[in-house]
């Protein structure tokens, strides 16, 4: 049997990926999406890399607030309350 | 707004306007790296978004009894600070970077190299895998090493992307509070998140698949 619908490949899958996991997509799209990945292991550990990634992101350290500037800033604090 | 965060607000107001030190360390504290990604946006160099930043907290303390809690007090803070960046990159005669965040799809940009894929007029498989991804090592996902890979990748993404995705995935705020923080419609925060997770999965593809 043909499909008749367009499947969708796994390089468009790899582009609509963040809408998808950001709950962005219309349902008949992420309904394909779903089935795309029930059939393609490449996809899969895709998805996977990219659940990861976020997970590490997570972890990353913040830009750190230096001594020197929060220095600055509290100067600047009682300044303001004073004046 | 949700309740909580218009009480929430409302406590940190009242805080501040009665000089409420320890208030003020701890906005300054929780803001600062969100601060100085958008301010990055507007400035090139660190030493100047640090600037940036300290400014924007002077015009907080000094417009905090005006404040009217119109928006929240978290986007008025990002309001003020977004003004003042402008202001500076206007004087450093900087081009503003309106359509890294008005049109950060008119540059296409592909997820995933396009070698990876078989090409669309391929009888079999359009556009599928030619080297499929494969599982990350688990023992090496958890090194501290890897962190460190990240926080490059991060570091070296354009402006706009990497003030996203420090907000979204660093600092973990809903879409809504970056969208806000930005001035970012859900979409084109959407194509910006997009870009910057890929390039940083790509990064750590690359590590990670590298033979130690």
């Amino acid at each position: 049997m043909t499909n008749e619908i367009e499947q969708l490949s796994c390089q468009e899958l790899v582009e609509v990926v963040t809408n998808y996991l950001e709950g962005a997509l219309p349902d008949a799209d992420r309904l394909e999406l779903e089935r795309h990945l029930e059939t393609c292991d490449g996809c899969r550990q895709y998805v996977e890399q990219l659940r990861t990634t976020i997970v590490l992101t997570g972890e990353a350290r913040p830009l750190d607030l230096t001594s020197e500037a929060e220095d600055a800033l509290l100067a600047a604090f009682r300044d303001w309350k004073s004046g | 707004m949700e309740h909580a965060a218009l009480v929430d607000d409302a406590r940190l107001v009242e805080a501040l306007r009665a000089g409420d030190e320890r208030v003020f360390e701890q906005l300054t504290r929780e803001y600062h790296a969100a601060l100085l990604r958008v301010a990055q946006i507007y400035v090139t160099s660190r030493a100047v978004a640090e600037e940036v930043v300290q400014e924007t907290w002077l015009g907080v303390l000094n417009g905090i009894d005006r404040f009217e809690a119109r928006s929240s007090l978290k986007t008025w803070i990002f309001r003020i600070l977004t003004n003042i960046a402008k202001t500076r990159a206007q004087r450093e005669g900087r081009t503003l970077p309106f359509s890294a965040l008005e049109r950060p799809d008119a540059v296409p940009e592909a997820a995933v190299e396009p070698e990876r894929f078989l090409p669309p007029d391929h009888e079999r498989w359009p556009g599928h895998w030619t080297s499929t991804p494969q599982p990350w090592p688990e023992d090496r996902v958890l090194a501290g090493e890897t962190r460190r890979i990240v926080e490059q990748a991060i570091e070296v993404l354009p402006p706009a992307q990497r003030a996203v995705i420090s907000l979204r995935d660093v600092e973990g705020w809903s879409s809504g509070e970056t969208c806000n923080a930005l001035g970012l419609t859900e979409t084109n925060h959407r194509v910006l998140l997009h870009r910057a997770r890929s390039k940083v999965r790509r990064a750590l593809e690359d590590y990670l698949s590298e033979d130690l």
